[in-house]
């Protein structure tokens, strides 16, 4: 038994430890003895999706991003019927925002794919820091680092999690990302995975029902460090003295 | 000399006195506190002072190396009888630097020949327009406290609008950095480049994420024939045919030796005492600013073969018959070459890693995942602590390794224990706010012991 995961230009795209989220899939399969095969996709390669379980899209600066608009519009039509078909996608930050309809910069608009219905617009002042959400997919609060200057508006579309704490998708909607299908958008860092493994048993379960059929449950892992990694932030804002010295420490001028 | 006007007096009085109070209420060394004081009572107090600099102020700058290669600058100058101002370490964003020239007022005069300033990448901007270099010396540029830098692309531009903002100021650059090779083309300052092109650098220190391995002209891939570490090494655009610039100063001959490193440049023998290779570089960058601004150089060569690298160690403690290491590692690069250095101890070894996220660390800690761990493996590690805020983070990384490690809650009760029932042969990595901590905890326990407690230590250790 065996899963392709396809890793979308980890040359352009990999920008705050994302790799991460690849492998945690693929030895979170193995640890279930499961193959996982990780099929990197380098600039200027084509992607055959037809032979892919589970694809990751990174996040990469701006100009990385247009680079990698200009090489997936070719492949766009085969994108599309990818996710029609329920196939699995995870899109960090600038990947999520490409799969949008465009993002827009101060300077310039940059065409997106049109898979999902978003759009991004940049507005002065980045959004960073520790995010917690509450999402459908996680009994755990789903925890992560977000870092964008864009802001992505989803419409009528399902949010990946509600905001427990943090930004999300605009600042003020209250909502992050954006899922659809199986695809999860996201601006969450961390990377992802590794702290909410919940998620990554999600994604990994939608693949192997694609590919084999039938309704799967992967068997439970021993996630101690997991959870004592992903509870540790949730605990640090639940503390009050933390959140006021933290506040006060962020006015301070020197 | 030219007197100092009454409103700059006036701000380095009240920042002198600040500095009084901070050493006298023991809260730090302030070295920033007084530039932000200074600062306020004066806003061009930094263009006024460093207008009196004697001879040339050099400004360094560059994600990794600048303050090893400061302190070479600054070591070197004195060498050959000048007066030099140097900011402490760390402090290196704007009310640092200010404070550094504001506390070498000595009567009302400067004493300063040369001022050797290390400049925060992120700060430049505003620094660099107001300190006038006469040379800007760059290391390379990778990624490093993304949080608060945003893109590795937004730091470049940075750079170059810093860069601009000087145009008089001659450039001395990594021309291995492709990055900088790009700031190069985009500027119109005079410009010196250094590189080297033999290969000493190990599988270990080499990551396997490229920072940049695009072209900006063309968007091309670029191609490398040797790469020494990051995306530092012999680059091509295959697009456009953009290169590597050649180098006006190369280190030749490289040659490893019972932990030194030797090499030629311009035909001098330069002999360094240390066991990290990317020292060459910076005795090479150093090397190649004094050229650059005309410093003396007599005494180059024996200052190299005296001065202190600690192989980027901060300081070495003797704790009850153990040797303990204490190592700074604040980005993925960094933390590569420490790797590195522990895979090259073949001595069973104690290894505690110790990360925190305040905002002085960066708050986001996913380099963490850029950093290959895996060579941790071949470290002969008999055990593995982790410690900090993100201390289940890190043991999360390892495991995705294979590799297993305990949490240390104390890092202090941690410490005692592994001087005194370990291999005693201990590696103490930690990033940029748990060094000032580590550093107490340790000589503290090096003082407990009675006579045998002993540790050395360099000026590096000050931490704001």
């Amino acid at each position: 038994m065996k899963l392709t995961i396809g890793h979308l230009y980890p040359d352009l795209l990999n920008l705050y430890g994302d790799r991460g989220n690849i492998q945690c899939l693929s030895r979170r399969l193995q640890w279930r003895g499961i193959e996982a095969e990780v099929r990197p996709f380098f600039a200027g390669e084509r992607v055959d999706f037809s032979r892919l379980d589970l694809v990751l899209l990174g996040g990469g600066s701006d100009r990385e991003q247009e680079l990698v608009c200009r090489q997936l519009g070719e492949i766009r039509q085969d994108f599309r019927s990818y996710v029609e078909d329920g196939g699995v996608v995870l899109a960090v930050c600038g990947g999520y925002q490409i799969l949008g309809d465009y993002y827009r910069t101060a300077k310039k608009e940059i065409p997106g794919l049109g898979i999902l219905p978003l759009y991004t617009e940049w507005e002065p002042g980045r959004l960073v820091g520790n995010i917690i959400l509450d999402s459908p997919l996680s009994l755990a609060p789903v925890v992560g680092f977000e870092n964008h200057g864009g802001r992505t508006y989803i419409g009528e579309g399902t949010p990946f999690g509600r905001v427990l704490l943090g930004y999300g998708n605009t600042k003020t909607s209250g909502n992050e990302g954006m899922m659809y299908r199986h695809v999860i958008g996201t601006y969450l860092h961390g990377p992802l995975l590794p702290k909410n493994p919940e998620i990554c048993d999600y994604l990994l379960e939608r693949a192997l029902e694609r590919r084999f059929g039938g309704v799967w449950k992967l068997k439970k892992l021993s996630d101690k460090l997991e959870r004592w990694a992903n509870s540790s932030i949730v605990g640090r804002y639940c503390d009050r003295g933390y959140v006021w010295r933290e506040r006060v420490r962020r006015r301070l001028p020197f | 000399m030219k007197k100092i006007r009454w409103r700059s007096r006036l701000a380095i009085a009240c920042a002198k006195l600040t500095s009084l109070l901070i050493r006298w209420l023991h809260r730090g060394n302030g070295v920033t506190l007084p530039g932000y004081v200074a600062r306020r009572i004066d806003p061009e107090i930094l263009s006024v002072l460093s207008g009196l600099v004697g001879e040339k102020i050099l400004a360094v700058m560059g994600t990794n190396g600048k303050t090893t290669t400061n302190r070479i600058l600054f070591e070197a100058l004195r060498a050959e009888g000048k007066e030099v101002l140097i900011n402490s370490t760390g402090a290196n964003m704007l009310n640092g630097v200010i404070s550094a020239f504001v506390l070498a007022v000595e009567k009302g005069r400067l004493k300063a020949d040369y001022a050797c300033v290390e400049v925060d990448e992120n700060a430049s901007v505003e620094i660099l327009p107001m300190l006038k270099p006469d040379c800007v010396l760059l290391t390379n540029i990778s990624r490093d406290q993304l949080d608060r830098f945003g893109e590795l692309d937004m730091t470049y531009e940075k750079i170059k609008f810093a860069v601009q903002s000087v145009p008089g100021a001659r450039l001395v650059v990594n021309g291995d950095d492709a990055f900088l090779g790009f700031l190069l083309k985009e500027c119109e300052n005079p410009q010196e480049v250094y590189g080297m092109e033999e290969e000493i650098f190990d599988a270990a220190a080499r990551s396997e994420v490229l920072e940049n391995t695009f072209c900006r002209f063309c968007g091309a891939r670029l191609t490398y024939s040797l790469i020494h570490y990051g995306q530092l090494g012999l680059y091509r655009c295959p697009g456009c045919g953009f290169e590597r610039p050649w180098p006006d100063y190369k280190a030749k001959n490289i040659v490893e030796q019972q932990g030194s490193y030797s090499f030629t440049v311009e035909e001098k023998f330069v002999k360094i005492r240390t066991l990290c290779p990317y020292h060459v570089y910076n005795t090479l960058a150093a090397y190649g600013t004094l050229h650059a601004v005309g410093a003396p150089r007599e005494h180059f060569g024996k200052t190299m073969e005296q001065f202190d690298f600690g192989n980027n160690r901060e300081s070495t403690f003797f704790i009850g018959g153990a040797r303990v290491q204490l190592h700074l590692a604040k980005n993925p690069m960094g933390f590569q070459q420490k790797l590195s250095l522990m895979c090259s101890d073949s001595r069973p070894k104690d290894i505690l890693i110790l990360i925190n996220d305040t905002a002085q660390d960066g708050r986001d800690i996913s380099w963490l995942w850029d950093v290959d761990f895996q060579h941790l493996k071949d470290a002969h590690a008999a055990q593995i602590l982790t410690g900090g805020a993100r201390r289940y983070d890190m043991g999360l990384r390892l495991k995705y390794e294979g590799i297993s490690s305990k949490a240390a809650v104390d890092v202090g009760e941690a410490l005692r224990r592994l001087t005194t029932k370990g291999t005693g042969n201990v590696y103490v990595v930690v990033n940029y706010s748990g060094l000032y901590f580590t550093n107490h905890i340790l000589q503290d326990l090096a003082r407990e012991e009675k006579g045998g407690g002993y540790y050395e230590a360099d000026h590096r250790t000050s931490v704001s």
